[in-house]
């Protein structure tokens, strides 16, 4: 508990430390575009993935609900971005008017879930949110006829980029004598965004309705003879993830330029709960470095893999390609064996274990 | 505990920015290669972007289309071309995107850093039209040798351009043939919900029905399946003359099996992504008398065509389905560096537009959108274990290959 | 009515299927409360062992049926050896971790056996040799092969043998017995690791068999085919109730029945509204729905958390 209440002030004392971090956020898209711009759009998946796994967190790191299905929020907000953006109905509404839109609609689709969910625990409920997933990118897939709502498995089209007056994020301009390009850009939106995501899930750990989630998730019944109203904090935790994960589309439609089912296949809802696991659940920083390297991680092994192969065999014995998924497989399993409850756990959960394991 | 957790903020930061960090060197070595151009005697390294899934369930087509596009640079490396009075030496540069539109931006924007001078690319639809919108702001030419979603050339982009017929060419073709040419008064239609099934299907649908055949079932799968009894089921009890299918060869193949198995004698047809050896074999016997299309001219009438199958099969092996269109795209590009005298996309860009190319898929020339112009199609007849051509439709050089109608017997 | 008897085979043979590999999951869960993602992969490898067996055996003359007992009996083995080595490497260490740990690590070795298998037998589909001469018969209209009255017999075998190893001999009486209380059935001298390493053998063991009834109904194998099965397989055990052997064999095939019939008649139900397309919705609507009115699924034990 004293730890809890020392971390409510970090911000007076480390003052260093976050200007530091600021410096640091300044100039990573500076200096990846040194490598080119792929790098700077590589940094941005991996926000965005910081931003997905931070909303997840919520869920399943806070409230303790395991939900497979999260990749349906994504969906859900990157379609209403598409939707109101793009000549498909010739709509085409500024970003501040359709993130949150996009967001309104996540949350109640998230509320649709939790529902009739509301009574399942552990392994069924995550079996009926993996269900719930591909139930929406099912009807995502097919919903171009009778009528032609998301245009079905092609996808939509010229979506509009995220625009402030003429300043669009789609091309490069010059701000303050520096050439800022697209993908710059985006990523200093996507910080902003991640920024705020992280003080949402600060102000929240140590709220009254985090206590609350902690509570369900540590014993559920104990937590409703306590009073708490587990139906609505639960609702609550679907909803707001799921909020989340409808502004994360959003960006992503507006920055991909197109959108189509295939984008939001199960395997991405696996992704960004293994962030979240693997980085240490309920622990903000932990999530972030999850997020981060298992988004770098193939990238930096799509690149590593070819010279070290010819530098130790002296050429290619396997496929590369093929390697690089088997690394990225053995990695989860190895930090999970070794550091069951993630890279950087929170320190209170550390203890928690150590006490089990005794 | 802040001072634990503080510094692990910054070394985390710190790590990631070493791994970008990392990343950025690469270019640099390689940038001297290309510089090299100045000194050394009269040789430029012109470098072409591939792009295709080579992980996945289609990574088999995805090594195919590499394949393909590295023949097409070994053989135009053996014609010692010389462009702006400087020798060229091609170089092909396959990038992996997975078949996931979001690996596929990256990888294009990687290209676009490696200053490449086109791209050819990507398989799917899925991903060849996010990316074709930063190939268009950096201003250079792609060719896709397989995305057949019409979407891809309609947004308006200069630089866009596919050498393979789009679902609406190929879709109206085969719909015709099968109501016309088949005969067939009932058609049953399935699809696989992918861009490409279903946009093909939809087109056949169209052409069947202004043609006179009725839609008696329209069924639908997807592509990771393997068990179509409950649709065939289905489309049996409504005994349609026809069944097509808008579907890859891994879909296929299975489908005629089980169709044997529930009695169906219906005549099966089905686009190019199933007229392939591949299906032959996954469907084995049960493959006889299949009618199948394939966009552009069958490569062993034209004279180009065999010698590309030759080299090919000797090289890699059997050809998947795309090999040849993607060997194409790269002569393509090639030919119109050749004919502005420049490896500058700004400069040869116009001309890639101009083609007028005898490739081994037939005659390649573009229209305002960048769609092959009278984009042939051809039909097959899978006999004995072989596709045997039957007829072709449209293209500047179906005249070339009327005697493959006699072929048949 | 032909049509409807024609749905109701196809389903039974499909649900069969789903019902051995659902068995693999839910003795595993029963046991220990872990989902083994990876249980899918293990019947991939399963159907790409018999495959190389078979394929190598298929010149040698000897008579077809044996090839095929042969080449069951070595992917048998050599998923039981599998299974094994994944508890003892991968999933033992983790035990007393926080819940989603062995999930992830199950996840991630799925990963690592799709990616093992892909460099084994590459990425293009294989196609598995007809080693038993097919004959249809006709029924009522209805059509069925020697095949799927093979697969639906063999199922049904194993099955009974399961159960009778489960509630008739000691080891599945020790294995009931730690499902109940892992701690109090190792003071009663029950060697609690032996028990989850057996639970993980004989599930994988139904997983082979699984895999090569896949490899010789379909006469296809890839080595991605695992996920989607495996997927489906688990949905029927929690329909059915994960953790409960009869509930994962009738969560079997009711799923492969309902699939059957909903992309059969789901188009004449709602007035050609939804389509075939909307088959894969169907299973998890009925499972949502059934969890709705019954949380444990339909033969799942009311109980508390297992956590």
């Amino acid at each position: 508990m004293n730890g809890q209440v020392k971390t409510s002030t970090p911000w007076q004392r480390h003052w260093m430390a976050v200007v530091l971090i600021g410096a640091v956020l300044l100039a990573v898209p500076f200096v990846a575009a040194l490598g080119g711009q792929a790098w700077v759009r590589i940094a941005n998946f991996a926000i965005l993935y910081v931003f997905l796994a931070l909303g997840l967190n919520i869920v399943v790191g806070y409230a303790g609900l395991l939900d497979l299905g999260y990749v349906a929020f994504y969906a859900v907000g990157a379609y209403v971005y598409a939707l109101l953006a793009s000549p498909h109905f010739g709509l085409h509404l500024p970003f501040w008017v359709i993130l949150p839109i996009g967001a309104g609609v996540a949350c109640i689709f998230g509320m649709l879930l939790g529902a009739p969910t509301l009574k399942l625990r552990g392994d069924y409920l995550a079996i009926v949110t993996l269900g719930f997933g591909e139930i929406i990118r099912i009807f995502l897939n097919n919903l171009n006829a009778p009528i032609n709502v998301t245009n079905g498995a092609q996808g939509i089209t010229l979506i509009d980029p995220i625009r402030i007056g003429d300043f669009s994020f789609a091309d490069t301009s010059t701000v303050l004598g520096v050439a800022i390009s697209g993908p710059q850009k985006y990523y200093f939106l996507l910080v902003a965004l991640a920024i705020g995501v992280i003080i949402v899930n600060i102000r929240l750990q140590n709220s009254r309705v985090g206590r609350a989630w902690q509570a369900i998730r540590e014993d559920e019944v104990a937590a409703k003879a306590c009073g708490i109203n587990t139906r609505n904090i639960k609702l609550l935790a679907f909803a707001m993830g799921a909020s989340f994960g409808g502004i994360a589309g959003g960006v992503f439609s507006a920055m991909q330029g197109f959108v189509s089912p295939e984008s939001f296949s199960l395997m991405e809802s696996i992704t960004i709960l293994a962030m979240v696991v693997l980085g240490g659940m309920g622990h903000i920083p932990g999530v972030i470095l999850g997020a981060i390297l298992l988004t770098a991680l193939p990238e930096v092994l799509r690149y590593g893999i070819e010279p070290l192969q010819q530098a130790v065999f002296g050429r290619m014995i396997i496929d590369p390609e093929s390697l690089r998924m088997l690394i990225f497989g053995l990695s989860m399993v190895l930090v999970m064996r070794f550091r069951p409850a993630g890279l950087w756990p929170s320190p209170q959960r550390r203890r928690e274990l150590a006490e089990s394991a005794n | 505990m802040n001072q634990v957790r503080m510094p692990g903020v910054l070394i985390a930061l710190a790590a990631s920015v070493a791994l970008i960090g990392c990343g950025k060197e690469e270019p640099k070595a390689a940038a001297p290669a290309a510089a090299s151009a100045a000194p050394a005697p009269e040789e430029v390294i012109v470098r072409i972007g591939h792009v295709a899934p080579l992980t996945g369930p289609i990574a088999h087509l995805g090594k195919d289309n590499e394949n393909g596009a590295r023949l097409a640079v070994d053989d135009a490396n053996a014609q010692k071309i010389t462009i702006d009075g400087k020798l060229v030496k091609f170089e092909l540069l396959g990038e992996d995107d997975q078949a996931d539109p979001k690996t596929g931006t990256v990888v294009a924007q990687k290209l676009v850093d490696a200053k490449v001078a086109g791209v050819v690319g990507h398989l799917n639809s899925g991903t060849t039209i996010p990316a074709s919108s930063i190939y268009n702001q950096a201003g250079l030419p792609q060719i896709s040798p397989s995305a057949t979603n019409p979407k891809y050339t309609q947004q308006g982009f200069n630089t866009a351009f596919r050498v393979m017929a789009n679902d609406v060419q190929q879709g109206s073709v085969v719909g015709t043939y099968a109501a016309k040419d088949m005969g067939a008064k009932t058609i049953a239609i399935i699809d696989d919900r992918t861009a490409y099934g279903q946009g093909l299907a939809d087109e056949v649908e169209k052409a069947a029905k202004a043609n006179g055949a009725t839609v008696v079932a329209r069924e639908f799968t997807n592509d990771k399946a393997i068990d179509f009894k409950a649709i065939l089921t289905k489309i049996k009890a409504t005994n349609p003359d026809v069944i097509f299918l808008g579907g890859m060869d891994a879909v296929g193949g299975p489908m005629l099996k089980q169709m044997k198995e529930l009695g169906i004698t219906a005549q099966f047809t089905t686009g190019d992504g199933g007229c392939s050896p591949e299906l032959i074999k996954l469907a084995g016997e049960a493959s006889e008398g299949v009618i199948c299309t394939q966009a552009g001219l069958p490569a062993d009438k034209l004279p180009n065509g065999q010698k590309f199958l030759a080299d090919f099969t000797s090289k890699y092996g059997q050809i998947q389905i795309y090999s040849p269109y993607s060997y194409d795209a790269v002569m393509v590009l090639i030919d119109a560096m050749k004919r502005a005298n420049s490896v500058d996309p700004v400069k040869y860009l116009p001309e890639v537009g101009k083609t007028s190319y005898d490739g081994v898929t037939g005659k390649i020339e573009f229209d305002e959108k960048g769609d092959i112009k009278n984009g042939a199609i051809t039909v097959f007849e899978i006999k004995d274990g072989k596709l045997v051509t039957l007829k072709s439709e449209g293209g500047a050089m179906a005249a070339a290959a009327a005697p493959a109608t006699e072929a048949k017997q | 009515m032909d049509t409807l008897l024609q749905q109701l085979i196809n389903g039974l043979t499909l649900g069969a299927v789903y019902a051995l590999v659902a068995l693999g999951y839910t003795m595993v869960y029963g046991i220990i409360g872990l989902i083994n993602f990876a249980h899918g992969e293990v019947v991939m490898i399963g159907t790409m062992v018999a495959f190389t067996v078979i394929v190598s055996l298929a010149g040698s003359g000897m008579p077809p049926l044996m090839i095929l007992g042969i080449g069951l009996m070595i992917s048998v083995l050599v998923c039981m050896a599998l299974g094994w080595s994944l508890e003892r490497v991968a999933y033992r260490p983790l035990r007393g971790a926080p819940r989603l740990t062995p999930l992830i690590t199950a996840i991630g070795m799925s990963m690592v056996l799709q990616n093992v298998a892909m460099i084994i037998w590459g990425r293009n589909y294989i196609t598995f040799p007809p080693m038993i001469e097919k004959h249809i018969f006709h029924i009522g209209g209805a059509t069925f092969t020697n095949v799927q009255v093979a697969i639906v017999t063999l199922a049904a075998l194993v099955m009974s043998g399961l159960i009778y190893l489960v509630h008739r001999t000691r080891l599945g009486m020790a294995m009931r017995a730690t499902a109940q209380n892992p701690q109090v059935a190792s003071l009663m001298g029950v060697d609690i690791n032996r028990v989850i390493a057996m639970a993980f053998v004989i599930g994988s063991a139904l997983g082979a068999v699984a895999g090569c009834m896949v490899g010789s109904y379909y006469e296809i194998a890839h080595y991605q085919m695992g996920f989607m099965l495996g997927l489906k397989a688990f949905t029927a055990a929690v329909l059915g109730g994960i953790g409960n052997l009869a509930g994962a064999m009738a969560g079997g095939i009711l799923l492969g029945v309902i699939e059957a019939l909903g992309a059969g008649y789901i188009g004449q139900l709602t007035g050609d509204f939804l389509g075939s397309h909307y088959q894969d919705i169907f299973a998890f609507v009925v499972l949502i729905v059934v969890l709705m009115f019954r949380p444990s699924g339909l033969f799942g034990e009311r109980e508390g958390d297992r956590a």
